[in-house]
């Protein structure tokens, strides 16, 4: 029992399950799914399909924040991905053509990882605090956006590109199979090579690791790329969702849900360790709480606090602290009958 | 640096001082010395097709007037609008204009731009506070009267909307920001609209931040949660937009089995109007533009002005879309 309980995936897990009860409650078909023009339709396949976006953000951040970083610029380099695909689509003379959305996709990730180059040299090669070098993605990022549509939403009419965040491929949403897919690669990369460990080594000690023969200005580089690669696929399917690029508001604050994912998920901010399937608990914690909200009808005005609410006690039950504090008051009796 | 400073400080009261004393010859204290107005605009973002719409009129209008825009966009958040604000103020522009993001939390920085002798028009939206004299005059919509319009339509048409036919007409509704004017007054005219009929009644509300997102994530829920929802009340287009996709992927058909009243006219919204996946939409002028400057110009040349201006807006029927459809601007 206390084996289990020590699981890191415990409470982040429990925490999913109360968070889904509640809605059950409030909402007795909840979990009701059905078919609907060929595809699952339900609350459960909404919370995977508005949660792929975060999970892919929060994948990239988990491995930027194993070498001890952290990447606030996402959301703008989502921004930025959603901007550039919708402009390239809806100045293209084809613009229903699949060819056309392929294309536009290409050139946006292609943009996306290049930035993710720009915050990978400023922390690895100039040695900037990964918070201040990713914050200047971060503010300009938008910017940048909006300069790519012109301060305009850009709505566009392309069946293949609505169907990265809207579609469905054999009844399952694409855009969950495609986070979930970058996810198991991501997972085989780190865990079953070197790979993961060499990054939790230089999240612990990046000038020791380099002594030791790890590559460690190449690893960081690596994880920002892979991060801003992330965030621009997550961008795709953010614009891809409403057919629109909305370089104001797609992406806004989802870094913040993605370090908040992470962190549910127990990877330690201080770096140096890192857990993918804590990762994807926490990601799906933070979609059903949004989802949450208007299902069990939290009046607007108040559900900042209700978010703010539910994230502290998560938080407080994975402190292990602050655990033992609770824990230690309420089985003291118990406990003093089991040695007597 | 002090001295700068103490000179910096001692100008403001001499600068308060010239305009206040000018009086009918102002043109001299208001403007430049090269005679051309500076203006100051802190837009609220570009948050919807109608935001985008209002800054190209006030953009274009001022280029074409040759009064020197200077403008900032405060991604939908009260801090940055407040530096940019302060920044006018430094600059010593001559007329602030802004569109506050929320309704409080603005009576310390306008006091700034009234020490400063810097007069202020509110566009669009205004602010909640007790003192008056902080700006010039209010320009925009009313807000409560949108609202209204859009519940006085839904009180005529209450049976034709009672899609489900049970007799109770379910209505939904997609807030804007929490906390910003039209989001509060459209509440309001809505709700005092529709108290006339005792068969409609609004089932859930949340805010979907008036973005085609957050018009879809809550439409997506509020499908599942609640039964029945014969009306979609949107604050905005573009939440409706979103509430449009929402309800077609739950395998309904926008505009028969749900009715979809928004806000606002922009273009997107008018073509869906067109195709009768929305049923009724209320106007919303965007284009302040030429009011806007005419104003500022009557400020500063010390003219006495109304202290609440309304823009003139319409209400569009499907037919009516049809025929005004091709010749929308924005």
């Amino acid at each position: 029992m206390r084996k289990v309980l020590a699981h890191q995936l415990v409470w982040p897990t429990t925490a999913l399950a109360v968070l889904l009860l509640v809605n059950v409650i409030a909402t007795p078909t909840f979990f009701d799914i059905r078919m609907q023009d060929g595809h699952l339709y339900g609350s459960l396949i909404d919370i995977l399909r508005n949660g792929a976006p975060v999970l892919l953000v929060a994948l990239g951040m988990t491995l930027v924040i194993a070498t001890r970083g952290i990447d606030l610029s996402v959301g703008a380099v989502a921004a930025i991905s959603g901007a550039v695909a919708c402009v390239y689509i809806a100045g293209s003379p084809e613009q229903g053509a699949a060819s056309t959305a392929i294309v536009a996709c290409s050139i946006a990730l292609a943009v996306c990882v290049g930035l993710g180059l720009w915050n990978g040299f400023l922390v690895s090669v100039l040695g900037i605090q990964p918070i201040i070098a990713t914050l200047v993605l971060m503010t300009a990022g938008r910017g940048l956006a909006m300069l790519v549509t012109d301060g305009q939403i850009t709505t566009v009419n392309n069946d293949a590109f609505k169907r990265i965040g809207a579609g469905f491929v054999l009844t399952v949403p694409l855009s969950i199979v495609i986070a979930l897919g970058v996810f198991c690669l991501a997972a085989l990369v780190t865990r079953r090579t070197a790979l993961g460990m060499l990054i939790e080594s230089v999240g612990i000690n990046p000038e020791a690791s380099r002594l030791a023969g790890v590559r460690s200005r190449t690893i960081i580089w690596t994880v920002y790329v892979f991060g801003a690669f992330c965030a621009g696929v997550a961008g795709l399917m953010i614009a891809s969702n409403t057919s629109a690029a909305d370089a104001n508001s797609a992406g806004l604050w989802i870094e913040l849900d993605a370090i908040l994912a992470v962190v549910i998920g127990g990877t330690s901010l201080a770096g140096g360790r890192f857990s993918l399937s804590g990762m994807l608990v926490g990601a799906l914690f933070i979609t059903t709480l949004a989802t949450t909200i208007p299902t069990i009808g939290i009046p607007a005005e108040t559900n900042y606090l209700f978010k703010a609410v539910v994230v502290i006690v998560v938080c407080l039950i994975q402190s292990p602290k602050a655990r033992a504090a609770l824990w230690v008051r309420r089985t003291a009796p118990l406990a003093g009958r089991a040695t007597a | 640096m002090l001295k700068k400073t103490l000179i910096a400080v001692s100008a403001i009261p001499l600068t308060t001082l010239a305009l206040t004393s000018c009086g009918s010859d102002s043109a001299a204290g208001g403007t430049d010395d090269d005679g051309t107005i500076t203006m100051g605009f802190a837009q609220v973002g570009a948050e919807s097709g109608w935001r985008t719409a209002n800054t190209k009129s006030i953009q274009e209008t001022a280029e074409a007037e040759g009064i020197d825009l200077k403008f900032s966009d405060a991604q939908q958040k009260q801090e940055n609008q407040i530096k940019a604000i302060r920044s006018y103020i430094q600059q010593k522009v001559d007329i602030i204009a802004f569109s506050p993001v929320v309704e409080t939390g603005w009576d310390t920085v306008l006091l700034e731009a009234k020490r400063a002798g810097i007069p202020v028009i509110l566009t669009d939206r205004a602010v909640d506070s007790e003192d008056t004299s902080l700006y010039e005059t209010f320009l925009g919509s009313d807000f409560v009267l949108e609202g209204e319009k859009a519940g006085e339509w839904l009180v005529e048409n209450a049976a034709e909307a009672d899609v489900d036919g049970d007799g109770d007409v379910n209505v939904v509704e997609l807030q804007g920001t929490t906390g910003a004017a039209p989001a509060i007054d459209r509440k309001t005219g809505f709700e005092s609209a529709i108290a006339a009929d005792d068969s409609i009644s609004i089932g859930a509300s949340q805010t979907g931040d008036f973005t085609r997102d957050g018009g879809k994530k809550v439409m997506e829920a509020f499908l599942k949660s609640e039964d029945g929802i014969d009306v979609v009340f949107a604050h905005n287009d573009d939440m409706g937009l979103g509430a449009i996709e929402a309800i077609e992927a739950a395998g309904l058909t926008p505009g028969k089995d749900v009715k979809i009243i928004t806000i606002d006219a922009v273009k997107d919204g008018m073509a869906a109007l067109a195709e009768g996946k929305i049923s009724f939409i209320v106007e919303c002028n965007p284009l302040l533009g030429p009011q806007l400057m005419d104003l500022a110009k009557k400020v500063l040349a010390g003219e006495e002005v109304p202290e609440r201006v309304v823009t003139e807006e319409t209400t569009f029927t499907q037919e009516q879309a049809k025929e005004v459809l091709p010749e929308r601007q924005y």
